[in-house]
């Protein structure tokens, strides 16, 4: 008998895209909601958005048993943190934790790809992005999921924000309002359900301001 | 209770078959500063005094929320009852995490009681030196619990714990047949108003003492000193009138369950003996 490799797999990828554009006042996270296995759709209405805090919120695309159980985790030490501080994580905080949460299993990784998006301390728009094993950084946009070739080049069109390596140290925030940045998010998305089959069904947006968190969804093609 | 060759350690039995050191951990609770709680249908309330050590040092937190469902009041070594809220505060998050559903007040106070047990039988530990009084809201309704450091807990409609406490169960007692059909602000009332007969004559301020409430659609929180002060003004006129204080507190507006209260205020509570 020739000598057989291993074909169970722990891990697998429902697909799907992530986007976050962080702006002066405001941040806006996005995600579709379909969720597939192979050439399979498992369901066109999965939620990948989950909101860690009160200026926090996370996308993830991957394998969504890995992302629930990454959020599970990062929700119960938000409750820790709550009862020893009195207050809410701030973003930033929650994006050092985050990065923390994902290398502690360096060696059996969350097959998690995360963007988050908040507010920070003073307000303004502030965007993480992450690999799967906990390396991050603050942006002014990203995006993440299976999608995200076909999103991030359009993204730099629009948006390039300088970068941090330069100096002067220049601000990593978009000069976009909020409903064009909703409106950006919309086409980009548009354009990645053309040519990404595991991008579609519906899009959430999720935006972070003054005033709180609000939600909307725009219907994508379900092909 | 005095000194005898019996109390030395945790895991020596008296003659009497008693255990030395279990029941003094109980004396510790009762040096500590009063914590009463008092519970509805629908609600529970938690009141503690505030202690400080001096005019200058901020005092004891004394009551810590667990979850959004269950709240602890405690009483004697707040150091040991800061680390068994911990401990409760982890069990909450564990059991939400596996179970997606909040922790049954019932099954928590057992675990606490099983931890509480496990220093009373082993000879390099000594017995927790705190009494909490755990108000909890779960299916089977609104519930208030006291755990002592002996490892016995019991289930009260209501209870007050710590020094002078015995002016407040004596207050209580005479009242909690009307609690279970109080309204939310009744029941932070009178316990107030029980803290009030703890502090023997002294005047009750915001200050001096700390309220908290858990109920139906309420999740478990500290009411902040203002709000607190308001409640005392609005039925305290003067300390010792309780007659007279009765009557416009029932016109002020707090309806039938009020006036019910007023009726037995009247006949039922004895000027506080100071």
């Amino acid at each position: 008998m020739p000598k057989q490799q291993a074909n169970w797999s722990p891990y697998d990828n429902n697909g799907g895209s992530c986007v976050a554009v962080a702006g002066a006042d405001y941040c806006v996270i996005a995600a579709d909601t379909r969720m597939s296995t192979g050439y399979n759709i498992l369901t066109r209405d999965y939620s990948k958005i989950c909101k860690l805090a009160d200026k926090c919120v996370m996308a993830s695309s991957g394998f969504q048993a890995d992302v629930k159980a990454l959020q599970k985790h990062l929700a119960a030490r938000h409750l820790i943190y709550q009862h020893q501080h009195n207050k809410q994580m701030s973003c930033p905080a929650m994006a050092q934790l985050l990065s923390n949460t994902l290398y502690y299993k360096r060696f059996f990784p969350y097959y998690s790809f995360n963007v988050l998006g908040g507010l920070d301390n003073e307000g303004k728009g502030c965007v993480f992005t992450y690999d799967a094993v906990g390396s991050y950084e603050k942006v002014g946009y990203s995006s993440q999921g299976s999608g995200s070739t076909l999103i991030m080049p359009f993204l730099d069109n629009q948006l390039k924000s300088p970068s941090p390596l330069l100096l002067p140290v220049q601000d990593a925030v978009t000069p976009l309002a909020e409903a064009e940045a909703v409106d950006l998010v919309k086409t980009v998305f548009a354009s990645a359900s053309e040519r990404d089959i595991y991008t579609g069904d519906k899009l959430e947006i999720v935006v972070i301001n003054a005033d709180g968190i609000g939600r909307e969804y725009m219907d994508l093609r379900k092909d | 209770m005095f000194r005898n060759q019996y109390d030395t350690d945790v895991t020596t039995w008296s003659p009497a078959g008693r255990l030395f050191q279990v029941e003094y951990a109980m004396e510790a609770v009762k040096q500590g500063s009063a914590a009463i709680g008092l519970r509805s249908k629908t609600h529970i309330v938690l009141g503690c005094v505030n202690k400080a050590n001096s005019e200058l040092s901020s005092h004891q937190k004394k009551i810590f929320k667990v979850d959004d469902h269950i709240g602890v009041a405690i009483a004697g070594l707040t150091a040991d009852g800061r680390v068994l809220s911990r401990y409760m505060r982890n069990e909450c998050i564990n059991y939400g995490f596996t179970y997606e559903s909040p922790l049954p007040v019932g099954r928590l106070v057992v675990q606490l009681a099983d931890k509480a047990q496990v220093c009373t039988q082993r000879s390099w530990k000594r017995p927790y030196g705190v009494g909490l009084l755990v108000a909890g809201l779960d299916e089977s309704g609104a519930h208030l619990y006291y755990n002592c450091p002996s490892g016995n807990y019991f289930e009260y409609q209501a209870f007050a714990i710590g020094s002078r406490s015995q002016a407040a169960k004596t207050y209580l007692e005479r009242r909690f047949e009307n609690f279970a059909d109080s309204s939310r602000d009744d029941l932070v009332k009178d316990a107030l108003m029980a803290i009030r007969e703890t502090l023997q004559g002294e005047t009750l301020k915001s200050s001096i003492c700390t309220v908290a409430v858990v109920g139906v659609g309420e999740p478990f929180h500290i009411l902040d000193q203002e709000t607190v002060q308001q409640i005392i003004d609005a039925f305290e006129i003067v300390g010792e009138q309780e007659g007279p204080a009765a009557e416009p507190d029932a016109a002020a507006g707090q309806g039938a369950a009020a006036a019910d209260q007023g009726g037995s205020t009247d006949e039922g509570v004895a000027p506080m003996d100071i």
